[in-house]
């Protein structure tokens, strides 16, 4: 996880103050509108010694009422506000964070974005988040990294070609962009690979190469500075403790900075998702675990692009900075301290030592872990409760941060509208109704 | 790391040793039932945040199964105890209430 602060998450104050380095006092003074960032910015502010950029997004305080209140500032929660004022014009709206904002699983994942998944819902909705991520940078006027280099899925037993296979058929025909490739043209890629793996040889690919990885905590700043741009307030160390209603209608919530009323709640706090229900007053068919994650010493560039290998229960990238980013399996049991257990990390790295022989002497740097929502057919829910006007956006488990602008796209709608095509199979009460998009085969870990 | 006691052999297991079963005392609904109880049996769950009863497998050891009770947010274990049980015994609730005033789950506190 990364630390927030650094110089690119401030904005620009007006240039009233341009001679001189400008006093402490006028770094409060905040304009109605953001600064775009731009090269000519870093230029002038090079030139007074970078005293002139402000925070990217106010910290608010809560008023007495919002059209709508988002709780959970992770990229969902951030990414929905953003497409409640960009896409249907609603902006009297907060957005609620028990902690720091980008401070949950959005802080932590590994940032692995594709859109290669078997059902044809969840290829619509994840292809839509993955094409949205591509101009990500210039919609925001943020930074975030995103870095199509393409992810490979190994296939490492005969089963697992049969389902990339059929996975790659099922994306021709939803017009996503993959193929099956040989083990040499995955050596040819990624040539510190090990293909004669005596226990799991490489036997071929499933090739996203328009898939990839983003700088995760930018995607939360961005989506925040442009919420915030939009007048909506962003309050952290807010932490919502009690759904209000009338009946079976939504009226506010209470929190640590008081009670807070609003026409629409939206909930999208991920491993908390349980915890909110239970305040509404309803179960979901999600249990929260651990899921870790680690990175090395920083080494020279030695892989440009990510390889998840699921079958032994790892996966990896090399990041900007030269770590190799690391990812395995999820605990099997509920879990709400953000620590995992040993013996995960221990088999994941067991697992690429075997596939990657050169990662055998990296020291590791870094451990952590969050806390994921799993559903039953590893699919999210995007939802209408049983309480009116309030909405649900979770189910994300361990492979959400790909998801983030697609799912906001579809949840502001839901939100605004009542329904959203994008949506519209991802309801709470699917498992009810027997109709899984069972990605649960396609993805056994991947995240 | 989780240590728990298998309440039949008495061995103190590391998590490896076991295999985690998912939450302790549903209610197994079945053919006549409405689909309101036998969606809640098959999918919803309490995941709390705080005191839970699990069930978990011995299965590198005497191969039975049996619950734990448990605390989610603190990784605390209250107890272990055998699995031909709807409910959890006093004794378990007792030491939950002594370290927990006030909790409940389900039905029961
Ligand atoms: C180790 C790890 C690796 C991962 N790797 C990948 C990957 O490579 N690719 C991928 O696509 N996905 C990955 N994921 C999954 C991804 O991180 C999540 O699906 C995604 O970030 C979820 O975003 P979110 O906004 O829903 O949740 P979060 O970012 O967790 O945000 C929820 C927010 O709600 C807040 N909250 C909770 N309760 C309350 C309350 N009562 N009041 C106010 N606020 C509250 C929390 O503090 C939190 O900030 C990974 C996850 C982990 C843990
Ligand atoms: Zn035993």
């Amino acid at each position: 996880m990364s630390q927030v602060g650094c110089v690119v998450t401030h904005w620009i104050v007006g240039n009233e103050q341009d001679k001189g380095i400008p006093n402490a006092q006028s770094k409060n003074r905040i304009r109605n509108h953001m600064r775009r960032y731009s090269a000519f910015a870093i230029a002038r502010e090079g030139a007074r010694y970078h005293t002139g950029w402000e925070r990217a997004w106010k910290s608010s305080e809560p008023k007495k009422r919002y059209d709508a209140i988002i709780v959970g500032a992770g990229g969902h929660g951030l990414a929905t506000a953003y497409y409640l004022g960009k896409n249907h014009g609603i902006k009297n709206v907060a957005i609620l964070e028990k902690g720091w904002l980008g401070g949950g699983n959005t802080g932590r994942n590994t940032t692995i974005i594709r859109s290669n998944y078997l059902q044809d819902p969840s290829a619509a909705i994840y292809e839509k988040a993955r094409s949205l991520y591509e101009t990500m940078s210039q919609d925001l006027n943020y930074n975030v990294m995103f870095s199509p280099r393409g992810v490979m899925m190994l296939a490492q037993t005969e089963h697992e070609i049969r389902g990339y296979e059929r996975t790659a058929h099922a994306n021709a025909l939803q017009g996503v962009a993959t193929e099956f490739i040989s083990p040499q043209r995955v050596k040819e890629l990624v040539p510190i690979i090990n293909i004669h793996g005596p226990r799991y040889p490489v036997l071929g690919a499933l090739w996203q190469p328009r898939g990839g990885t983003a700088r995760h905590d930018a995607v939360a700043w961005g989506y925040a500075r442009a919420c915030s741009d939009m007048g909506m307030d962003i309050i952290q160390q807010c932490e919502v403790t009690g759904v209000r209603r009338d009946g079976d209608k939504v009226l506010g919530v209470d929190t640590t900075k008081g009670a807070i009323d609003c026409d629409k709640l939206g909930v999208v706090v991920a491993g908390h998702s349980g915890v909110l229900a239970d305040m509404a007053g309803f179960r979901l068919p999600i249990e929260s675990v651990a899921l870790q994650a680690l990175v090395s010493e920083p080494i020279k560039p030695c892989m440009d692009v990510v390889v998840m290998a699921n079958t032994v229960h790892g996966y990896m990238s090399q990041s900007d900075k030269g770590e190799m980013v690391i990812g395995g399996g999820a605990d099997g049991y509920n879990n709400y301290t953000q620590r995992g257990s040993f013996h995960h990390i221990e088999e994941t790295v067991r697992a690429l030592v075997e596939t990657f022989p050169m990662i055998s002497r990296l020291k590791m740097l870094r451990q952590w872990g969050g806390i994921v929502d799993m559903t039953g057919d590893r699919s999210p829910i995007i939802s209408k409760t049983p309480v009116e006007n309030m909405f649900i956006n979770c189910g994300w488990g361990t492979g959400g941060f790909k998801a983030i602008p697609g799912s906001g796209w579809a949840m502001a709608e839901l939100m605004a509208k009542g329904a959203s095509p994008l949506a519209d199979e991802f309801t709470m009460w699917r498992f009810g109704e027997g109709k899984f998009i069972d990605e649960s085969v396609a993805a056994g870990v991947a995240h | 790391m989780l240590l728990l006691e298998c309440p039949y052999c008495g061995a103190k297991c590391e998590e490896t040793e076991l295999s985690p079963g998912g939450e302790a005392h549903i209610k197994r609904y079945g053919p006549g039932s409405s689909d309101q109880d036998f969606e809640a049996y098959l999918f919803m769950r309490e995941n709390p945040k705080g005191v839970h009863f699990e069930r978990w497998r011995h299965v590198y050891g005497c191969g039975k199964w049996f619950h734990a009770a448990r605390c989610t947010q603190s990784l605390e274990v209250f107890g272990t105890y055998a699995a031909q049980t709807f409910e959890p015994p006093q004794e378990i609730k007792d030491k939950i209430s002594a370290k927990r005033p006030g909790w409940s789950w389900r039905d029961f506190s």
